[in-house]
């Protein structure tokens, strides 16, 4: 086969190939740029770095004989590279190279993959937009006038519209899962501590998790094992062996999903219900049962998070001061005014407002009713999840409550910002697994999404469960994600 | 709850950023905002709940070794802004320094 339409293939059918000699790994790391990014990028701006010459390096360096053989990989701009800049989306880190790779880059490579190139972000993974990036925001392929979701909507739209069958994201309130469920493909958020986080830069230590995107959920289960396992070089990675997720395609027949309807009675838009209602037949249908539930509404979870990954966000970004890396004012005369000149600078809007929400909430006289009550809540969190958890093997929710919305709609308020994330959040304080499933287009052609959540470990389950659905759907509706055959067939 | 203006500057302060005179009070609304918003937790009963310091009990100890690693300080110091020799370079941080 030629190397046209290699970029349609699913990465395991990719990685077969280069195993095999019917592609090189060249031709194959570099065909989504030579047919789906030249149609798509200059609008979409999915990626910030990137370079042919790089790939072409990292393709021969790539054993060919490995499970990821070829197969690009767009990488979220918060994950340190050797080859390329790593910059947060922010001018503080302009041009910054890191004098090593993130653990899981390093796993990609021994694996046969190719870093494509640095996937666009909000800066310091502060937003679910993509419009808080200092290289201007990332669109929606499915609508340029909107959205790809946030903070990882770079990697998200880049698989959505063809550029690479797999991208690394992070999460930490729902980063992945959301633009996945906004650009139409599946989005893992994986167990706390199954993913190494070296070299991934710290936004809320307690949260963070390097997140997947693929186009289908064998692809994930393909790219999970590569990636999962204890890494003695991030002491908040788990002993002993990661999730088995080999049985990604098992069926679910038997598996109890709970269905806790109370979360969008309101405020979640009736399209997305209905994408919900029909995720739950297909699961019913594949042999799942139903048990419905009350569960604790998102806000609280929402109101948690913005204290606690705050002020873990204002601790870590101390580190940011014009010293060691990065930008540094010009006009500093002495060390203070190099800090503060540096950091008023350097760090976008968004990422000072949270930087001084989390410095109020630590701080004296504020520290117990604010960060310690959230930590208390996030107890309550955790339980109200293990009790879930004892009745059902996994939970059916919505990803979001919107479809993608327009940019600019929400950037003015910050809370109704923060808000899209009242699905996701829950998980990262609980430091469960989640997926996000690709659920047919709404009427308008808006990609849809569910959200499945289990408890730690579940990944396989989670896995089980999203394959099912990818079979169940009626595919003449579903997102162009589900198609074995990968295309757009036609430009909007 | 709403932030005033000299909690503003005092944690601006302590976070090293500076806050120019016409954003203060649009960033003194969207901050109290969020925080009237946090105030929701106090519905939630949280009698007899430790805080929850970190997720899991995911981060075993270990022994201090040094694993071999190196990164020598050209490497270390080839992304600052400014170096030498393999220092960083910063602005004087004392006036005077006694012989």
């Amino acid at each position: 086969m030629s190397a046209a339409g290699l970029w349609r293939l699913s990465a395991a059918q990719l990685a077969e190939r280069v195993r095999s000699g019917e592609a090189t790994a060249a031709a194959a790391s570099e065909s989504g740029w030579e047919e789906a990014a030249r149609v798509w990028e200059r609008d979409v701006h999915a990626v910030v770095h990137e370079g042919r010459e790089a790939r072409a390096t990292a393709a021969a360096a790539a054993p060919r004989s490995g499970p990821m053989a070829g197969v690009p990989v767009l990488v979220k701009d918060n994950l340190c590279t050797l080859d390329y800049p790593t910059t947060c989306g922010s001018r503080i880190l302009a041009h910054y190279r890191p004098p090593y790779d993130a653990t899981v880059i390093a796993r990609l490579r021994a694996a046969g993959g190719v870093v494509a190139g640095k996937g666009n972000m909000d800066e310091f993974a502060m937003g679910s937009s993509t419009e808080y990036s200092a290289y201007g925001p990332t669109r929606n392929p499915f609508d340029l006038e909107r959205v790809p979701g946030g903070s990882s909507g770079g990697p998200a739209a880049a698989v959505a519209y063809g550029l690479c069958p797999l991208a690394l994201g992070s999460d930490t309130g729902g980063s992945v899962r959301q633009p996945a469920a906004f650009c139409g493909v599946y989005g893992l958020k994986p167990t706390y501590g199954r993913l190494s986080r070296y070299g991934l830069v710290a936004f809320g230590s307690s949260l963070d998790q390097v997140g997947l995107f693929a186009r289908h959920a064998g692809d994930l289960a393909m790219l999970y094992a590569v990636l999962a396992g204890h890494d003695p070089w991030d002491a908040t990675t788990r002993p002993g062996p990661p999730p088995d997720v080999s049985s990604w395609d098992a069926g679910v027949e038997g598996l109890r999903f709970g269905w806790p309807a109370n979360l969008w009675r309101e405020g979640v838009e009736p399209e997305i219900v209905e994408a919900l209602e029909g995720a739950a037949e297909d699961l019913e249908r594949a042999g799942a049962r139903r048990v419905a539930f009350d569960f604790l509404p998102g806000e609280y979870a929402v109101a948690t998070y913005y204290l606690v990954a705050t002020a873990e966000a204002s601790s870590n970004l101390a580190r940011f001061d014009g010293v060691r890396y990065g930008y540094r004012d010009p006009a500093a005369a002495d060390v203070r005014s190099l800090y503060v000149r540096t950091r008023s600078a350097g760090f976008g809007p968004e990422v000072q407002r949270r930087i001084l929400l989390g410095t109020y909430a630590l701080s004296a006289g504020f520290y117990d009713a604010y960060y310690l009550t959230a930590q208390r809540a996030r107890t309550r969190i955790r339980h109200e999840y293990a009790q879930a958890f004892g009745k059902c093997d996994f939970l059916l929710m919505p990803a979001t409550p919107t479809l993608p919305f327009k940019l600019g709609e929400k950037t003015s308020d910050p809370l109704a910002m923060y808000l899209s994330d009242v699905f996701t959040i829950g998980a990262n304080l609980a430091g469960i697994p989640g997926l996000s499933v690709p659920r047919p287009l709404s009427r308008a052609g808006l990609p849809r999404a569910a959200q499945l959540l289990g408890p730690e470990d579940s990944e396989g389950v989670l896995l089980r469960a999203g394959r099912a659905l990818e079979v169940r759907g009626d595919r003449s509706r579903m997102s162009r994600a589900h198609h074995q055959e990968f295309a757009w067939p036609t430009r909007r | 709850m709403s932030i005033s203006r000299e909690d503003l500057e005092r944690i601006a302060e302590l976070a090293r950023l500076e806050i120019p005179a016409e954003r203060a009070e649009s960033l003194g609304r969207e901050l109290s905002a969020v925080l009237t918003f946090a105030e929701a937790l106090r519905r939630l009963d949280l009698a007899g709940l430790e805080p929850s310091v970190f997720a899991p009990a995911g981060a075993p100890m270990r022994e201090d070794e040094p694993d071999g690693r190196q990164l020598d300080p050209a490497r270390a110091t080839a992304a600052a802004p400014e170096s030498e020799d393999g220092y960083f370079i910063v602005p004087p941080i004392v006036d005077v320094l006694e012989p």
